[in-house]
This record gives C-alpha cells, structure tokens and sequence, in this order.
C-alpha cells in the first residue's frame, strides 16, 4: 500500500498502552487507523513495556481484584498524593470510566495475574499484568493485527501540519501521512537529556532514565510550538532513588534498592540528609529520587548492617561489604572518619523499642538534626552493605490540556477540532502532582478509549 | 560445586528476575526463585528442571534482546538442563552421550534396525518373508525376545534409578520413606496435569508464538499417556503371558490390543504435534546445547508407534518378520536411549516439582540451602 496517498480515518502518534488502545477502539468502531510507533519493533510500547499493574476503581470483587474500591476510597487517594492539584470532575469521570479496564482488555487478550500473594502483590487497589506490561503490548498489538491497522514502526512523528486548530497530516521524516484526526499518546520527554538539562540544570546530566530511550518529548514539543495549552511544569517527574549502577535508559524495575528504611543515608560527604523510616516505603519510595537529587553529585549511598540481610526484595546489583564502617566507606569512596562518626551518633541516639518492620514502629533517634523516626536499629553488626543511589526518572509530568473527551486545548482556551490526547502526554491534567501505584496505566487506558472513540466519531462524522 | 558458564549465565540471569518477579504468575520456576537470596549450582539445577522451555517469560521480557540485560530464562535453562543430564546420568562416563545427543541416537536407531533386520533375516532365513502360524513369535521365539529385552531392561532400569538418585539427593529430598505424601501427591499431580504448561491462568504458554496457545500442552499430553498406555499394554500382555498362561497374539478385542492401539495412536498424534510446534517455535528460546536430543526422541516415539501398529496390522501377513525386526529395532534404541536421552527430564521434572511442593508447604527454601560437604555426598554416593 502507497501509505501516501491514503487518508487515514485516524492517525495515531505512540505505541504504548494509550496509543494502542486509541488505535484499537477507533478500528472497532470501523475507522481506519494508521499507528506510528517511534521505536523498532523490539523496543515498542514505550515505558507501558516497563510496567506490571493498573489501578481500575470496582464496586465488588472483579475477575483479578478483591474486595471494593469504589469512587469515593479513590479520589480520597488521589487528592491525598495530588494536594489537590487535579482537576475533580474529569478526574471522577476517569475514576469512574476506570471500572471497565480489566475487562477491556481482557477480552482483547491481555492476561492478568490471578491473585498469588507476593511481595507488591496488593489484591485490592491493583490488577497485575502476568508477566508484565510487555505482555500485554504483545496482546494489544496482535489484536490490533487483527484488525488490520497499519501498524509502522521506527516510524517518528517528526512533524505535523496544523491549521486553525485542525490537524491536516503529520511528517515521519519526509513521509506525509494524511489523517481526519490525531491522536496523540507520545508519551513524556524524560529520555530527553537536553530538555531535563533545561529544567534541572546541568544535575540532570547525572539522572538515570527509568523507562525507553525512545520518549524524548518530540512531539509534546511539536504541540507545545503549536499553541497547545502547557499543563505542568517542566521540572515536575516522578523520581525514585535506583541503583547507581542501574543503565542510562531502560534499567526498569530491577534497578530498585529497596532496603533505605532498614539503614540510614548518607551523601557523598557520608552526613545523613533525610528522615529514612518517615514512613513505609511504597508510600517514600517517590521522594527519594528528588531527595538524592539535590545531594552534591546527585549521589547517595545506603548503608545496612548483617541484621537487615534478607528483609527486603533482593536488588539487581550486589552491595559492597565490608567488616568495618570504615573499610566500606574506603571502598565506596567516601571518607572513612565522617562515616564513623555519621553512624557512631546515629548508633547513639537511637532510642529503646521493639523493631517491627511491618508496621510504624516509633523505633527512633532523638537529637539528632535529621533523625529517623521510625525502624531505627543500631548499625553494629558487620558485614556491613552498601548500596549507591541516583535519581531515577520515571516519566515527566508536563504536558497539554484536554477536555473530558480528550480532545486538546489549546492556550487561548479553545479546543483543538481533530487532535486528541492520551496516555503520560496529558497524565498532568489529572494528576498534577505525586503518584499512586497504578494510575499511570488507569490514566492511559480511560483516555486511550476516549480518544480513539471521540477520533472515530469524528472522523466518521466528517 | 560445579561451575560453569552455563551456571554462570543463571545464576546472572536469576538475580535480575528476582529483583523484577514481573513472571512470578507463570511457572513455579519464578515462585520458587522468590524463596531465595542467592543462586548456586543445585538451586539452579532445580529451577533449570521446573523449567518446561514454555517461551512466555522470554516473550514478556522487557529485557529480552537487544536489550543490554539479554535477558533469555528460557535459553539459559534449556543449555543448563542439557548439561545437568550429564552431570546426573549413571554411569558418569556415558554422560557424555548428552552431548551430540541426536547424533548418537540417529547412529543407535540404525544399528539397532540393522542387527535386528539381519538377526531375523538369519534366524528364519528363507522363511522371513513369510507368514507364521504363531505370527511374531514364529519370526523370533519369545524366549529370545524376554533374554534379550529384559537384560537390556535390567540394564536401562539400573541406569535410570541412579541418575534419578543421584538428582534426588542434589534436591536436598529425604529418604522417599520419610517424604510427606501429600507433597509427593502435588508434585505428581503437577506434573501429570502439566500443571505450568498453561501459561499461568489457564490461556497457555507462549509456545510455538509469543500468541498463548495450549497446542503443546495437549501434544504432549497425547504423548505421556500414548506412552503410559503402551506401557500399560506390555505389561498386561505380561501379566496375561506369565500369570493366566494366556501368550501372545491376541486378538483386537483385548486388553492388550485395546491399550496398544490407543496409546500407539497417541504416540503418533503427539510427537508430529510437538515436532510441528518445534518447528514453528522461536529458535531464540531453544538454546544451543540440545543438539537434537528433544527431535531425535520424538522420532524415535513415533518410529516405535509406528512400526507397532504396523506389525498389529501385518502380523499375520508375510510381512511379519520385517514389520517385527523395523519394531524391535526402535524399541531396542528407544530403550537403550532412555537413560541417556530426553526421556530422562520426565522423572527430574517430578522430582523438582516434588521438591517445590515441599518448598510451597514450608514456604521456605530447601534446596541448595545448606551447602552440601563434599564428603558426605561421596559417602552416600558409595552406600
Ligand atoms: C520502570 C517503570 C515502571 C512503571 N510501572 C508502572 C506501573 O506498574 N503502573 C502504572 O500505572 N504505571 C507505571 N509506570 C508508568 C507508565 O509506564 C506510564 O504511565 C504509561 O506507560 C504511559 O503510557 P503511554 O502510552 O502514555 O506512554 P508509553 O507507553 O511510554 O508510550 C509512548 C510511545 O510513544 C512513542 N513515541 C515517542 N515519541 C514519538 C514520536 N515522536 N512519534 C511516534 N512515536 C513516539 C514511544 O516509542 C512509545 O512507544 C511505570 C513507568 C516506568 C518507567
Ligand atoms: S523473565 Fe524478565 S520480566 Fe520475567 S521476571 Fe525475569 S526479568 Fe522479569
Ligand atoms: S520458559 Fe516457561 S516454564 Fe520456563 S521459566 Fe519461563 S515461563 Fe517458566
């Protein structure tokens, strides 16, 4: 097929859950729809590849979740971790449409993780991908397949034509590929190192990129240029402290080091800077990112004693250990004198109390300026371990506005006529600030629908 | 302790799952790797042989290449298994049969067919081309046939039962006697009911497409039981023969028939499906080391189904002695194979999944716990 000289019913610009899912409602409903994934085939789906559960809102009992997570226990949530930086009626909407998810995509193959039991395993709040997002990317795209859409990849947006708020065609390279409509579901730009350099400064040269090499903001920008409406800013991501040693791109999950709230921190000074047991760590494990950030060379390191070996899932990367603070501070590369005293006054001021690392245990230091305040147990019994910290950019969060039929605003408050969006490029409009496991996907999937029927609809109409 | 860079490649490739646990839903492989801190030679023999080689975890790997991790469990599992079958065979020389396994067994196969097409030719000579009264036992007498199958039997059963030993005792298992049965029970219903071929939720694995499919759980179905049936078969004839004075033949409305063609039809049904699906499968899950041991006993199945039901057919016909010698020669290599051969992963599959039973029970790591002293496993080697 000449992809030239056709006009597509819908174009879609990103591979990942909220593209995919635009794409396939949009053929479901009869249009025709061209899918432009900027990666190559083994690379596509985004950081959607990277992730293994969503957050689906359910009056009951679903075929994957227990007990009830219903409208009211959600947005209680999402205020909480937003501070209110959302917007209510559409994030209701979204909480609501959320109820349909599993379902969705179980009938189109997508297959979920029955109930196990397990270490993130939470049952209730979140649906788990068997096997992870990459299973069901390979499900989306066989079913897309299916149902014959013009699936292109290492296929980059690198332009669009756009004219008093319509969309006209969009440029991959020098390709022209003409559309009634657009959806699009690029995905942040936090695999864009000269664009984090511009919020952060030259700190983010030492940041370590979570997900795909291939989410670099291009088109965000392109529609940005446009006159789209800029929601976020861009310094606002999600950042988590990952091993040091974790790859530039595309490290994932394993790169986890979760064991902070079982010993202390240290910069590269080797002086502590923030309170490590303020709280369970699914619920700190987000701010530790920014925290290690804004240490001198973005670095930290944390230490354990023998007593916390096997207490929290393995990390990828081996520790360093040694017999004595000072060795191991020798072989990470910090001064062996301020680690003995940092972890000599911590020891000491440890108060009396019970460990008991499954609930708040008020074990804690007092007079120190930074103490722990919970699960403070001495660093005493060698071999003592070392793991190194670095920020880890999940996604960023600036973004363009849209309606509650995702349809793009643009600066003046006007709607775009043909531009949808879907997915991390417009996840800011709900979530404005903070993070709830599994609500990257929910916000991908509620919008992916909505945009490719509104997409549809329009196209159709028109 | 052995070390190897295929235990090298495990142990690398098992530190990064169990730091991610993404396919923890999929197989007991990942459930019994979440029991551990860290991986050595016999946790990794034992994850390696809970492994049935399904490809949905190498499918749904975000780290499958060309990432830099190349993330392969699939692969690195098959190559391990390859190499623990030599390390567990009896005698340990003969191990080395694992390697260029298809080669040896192609070579087995026709010798096999050769000495028993000759044999026959010259035992019934001008007659081998004829019709028997007693049909089959008229080409070779059933003397001759128990002399030479049960020693070779003997044989088979000795070398089997002390590699399995062998295998046992590196799974950290006590003594059968003083097992739990309820495990032994979970392990053998897992591995009856291919328990981990169904991808996890019932949808099957990613085999021969990343598209989960239950085509292999089924071909492999038809062929364990067209294998046990035609077990079943011999045996009652056996027991027919030796305890009611009933020989051989029989007619097709017999116990022995009735099981013999079933399972024979099984054992044709099955491995064309699973040599079908082999075919199709993604050559990147297959490893490199197999050197068509999986092939070469699938043919060696069908050879055997094949020419069985061919000398049901013509037995009393004047083909029987040639349909005879083409049958005996298969089961000959079929047999002589077994402990050498693919047949071997069926009884360290259950064994693993006996010894995981009692891991899931405990909830805690049994095997490759403690590390075993050298000297206690020669000890009890010897005994
Ligand atoms: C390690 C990790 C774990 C995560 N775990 C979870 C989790 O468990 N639950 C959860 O809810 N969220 C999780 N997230 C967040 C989640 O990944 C995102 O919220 C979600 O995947 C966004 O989906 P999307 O389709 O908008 O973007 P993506 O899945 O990132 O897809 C964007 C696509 O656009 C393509 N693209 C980029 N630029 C262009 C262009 N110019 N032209 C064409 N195509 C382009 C990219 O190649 C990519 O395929 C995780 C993120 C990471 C990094
Ligand atoms: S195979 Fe890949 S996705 Fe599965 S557990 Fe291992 S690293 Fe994770
Ligand atoms: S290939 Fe299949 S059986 Fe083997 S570890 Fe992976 S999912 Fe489990």
């Amino acid at each position: 097929m000449n992809i030239s000289s056709q006009c597509f019913d819908v174009v879609v610009a990103g591979g990942g859950q909220a593209g995919l899912i635009a794409a396939i409602v949009a053929a479901e409903a009869g249009a025709t729809v061209c899918l432009l994934e900027g990666a190559p085939k083994s690379y596509r789906g985004g950081n959607t590849r990277h992730t293994r559960n969503l957050r689906p809102m359910h009056e009951g009992p679903l075929s994957v979740l227990s007990g009830v997570y219903d409208e009211e226990e959600y947005w209680d949530d999402l205020l909480r971790v937003t501070k209110g930086k959302t917007n209510e009626p559409m994030a209701r909407m979204m909480l609501r449409e959320s109820a349909g998810c599993v379902d969705w995509l179980e009938k189109r193959g997508v297959q979920f993780q029955p109930p196990l039991g397990g270490t993130l395993h939470l049952g209730r709040t979140n649906a788990f991908f068997m096997g992870g997002g990459k299973q069901l990317v390979n499900a989306l795209y066989r079913w897309a397949e299916g149902l014959s859409i013009e699936i292109r990849y290492d296929a980059k947006v690198t332009d669009i034509a756009f004219e008093n708020n319509r969309f006209l065609g969009a440029y991959v390279g020098d390709e022209w590929i003409k559309g009634k409509t657009f959806v699009a579901a690029a995905g942040g730009f936090e695999a864009n190192v000269e664009w984090l350099r511009e919020a952060w400064g030259p700190v983010a040269d030492n940041f370590l990129i979570r997900g795909t090499p291939y989410n670099r903001g291009e088109l965000l920008k392109l529609l940005l240029d446009k006159g789209a409406m800029q929601i976020g800013e861009p310094d606002q991501c999600h950042a988590v402290a990952i091993d040091g040693r974790a790859p530039k791109f595309d490290g994932g999950i394993c790169t986890r080091v979760d064991c902070v709230s079982l010993g202390i921190v240290v910069n590269k000074d080797a002086k502590r800077f923030y309170d490590e047991g303020e709280d369970f760590w699914p619920k700190r494990y987000a701010i530790w990112g920014r925290l290690v950030a804004k240490q001198p060379d973005q670095i930290g390191h944390v230490i354990i004693d023998t007593k916390s070996k096997g207490a929290f899932m393995p990390p990828v990367f081996p520790a360093e250990t040694a017999s004595t603070i000072e060795e191991l501070a020798i072989k990470i590369g910090l001064d062996p004198q301020t680690l003995r005293e940092t972890v000599d006054q911590f020891n000491a001021a440890v108060q009396p109390g019970k460990f008991d690392h499954t609930e708040l245990d008020g074990l804690a230091t007092a007079g120190l300026e930074v103490n722990k305040t919970n699960w403070a147990r001495p660093i005493d019994s060698p071999p003592y371990s070392a793991y190194s910290l670095k920020p880890g950019i999940t996604f960023t969060y600036l973004g363009v506005g849209v309606d509650q039929s995702a349809r793009m605003l643009m600066s003046d408050d006007t709607l775009s006529e043909n531009i949808f969006a879907a997915g991390e490029i417009m996840a800011g409009n709900v979530l404005g600030e903070g993070y709830l496991a599994g609500i990257g996907m929910t916000i991908g999937n509620v919008f992916g629908q909505i945009a490719g029927r509104e997409a549809a609809k329009y196209a159709l109409n028109n | 302790m052995r070390s190897t860079t295929n235990i090298d490649e495990a142990a690398r490739v098992m530190t990064i799952c169990n730091a991610c646990r993404y396919c923890e839903g999929h197989c007991a492989v990942f459930q019994a790797m979440e029991l551990r801190l860290e991986f050595n030679t016999e946790n990794l023999d034992y994850l390696a042989n809970l492994c049935h080689n399904c490809g949905s975890c190498f499918h749904n790997c975000q780290y499958a290449p060309p990432h830099q991790f190349n993330l392969n469990v699939a692969a690195v599992f098959a190559d391990l298994r390859q190499e623990n079958y030599a390390v567990y065979a009896w005698p340990a020389p003969l191990g080395r049969l694992f390697s260029q396994n298809g080669l040896w067994v192609s070579i087995l196969t026709a010798i096999m067919l050769g000495l028993f097409m000759a044999g026959g030719a010259i035992l019934t000579g001008a007659d081998f081309f004829a019709a028997h009264p007693n049909q089959f036992y008229g080409v070779i007498s059933h003397n001759v046939l128990v002399t030479l199958f049960g020693s070779v039997g003997i044989f088979v059963f000795i070398a089997l039962s002390l590699s399995i030993r062998k295998f046992w005792r590196a799974m950290s298992l006590p003594s059968p006697l003083s097992l739990d049965w309820l495990n032994v029970w979970t392990g053998i219903k897992a591995a009856l009911s291919l328990k981990y071929l169904d991808g996890g939720n019932g949808q099957g694995c990613s085999y021969p497409t990343e598209k989960p499919s239950m085509l292999r759980r089924w071909f492999h179905q038809a062929t364990f039981w067209g294998f046990m049936l035609c077990f079943a078969a011999t045996s009652t004839a056996t027991v027919m023969h030796y305890g009611f004075d009933l020989p051989a033949p029989y007619g097709y409305i017999s116990l022995p028939k009735f099981l013999g063609i079933l399972g024979g039809l099984g054992l044709l049904v099955g491995p064309i499906g699973l040599m079908m699906l082999k075919l199709q499968a993604d050559p990147a899950i297959k490893g490199r080391s197999n050197g068509g041991m999986d092939t070469s006993f699938l043919v060696l199945l069908f050879g055997t189904s094949l020419t069985g039901l061919l000398l049901m057919l013509l037995s009393q016909s004047s083909w029987v002695g040639p349909a005879l010698c083409l049958h005996l020669g298969f089961v000959m290599a079929l047999f002589l194979s077994m402990p050498y051969g693919k047949f071997i992963h069926g009884f360290y599959r259950l064994i693993a999944l006996v010894a995981f039973a009692v891991e899931q029970q405990k909830h805690q790591a049994v095997v490759g716990v403690v590390e075993p002293d050298p000297d206690m496993i020669k000890v009890k080697n010897l005994g």
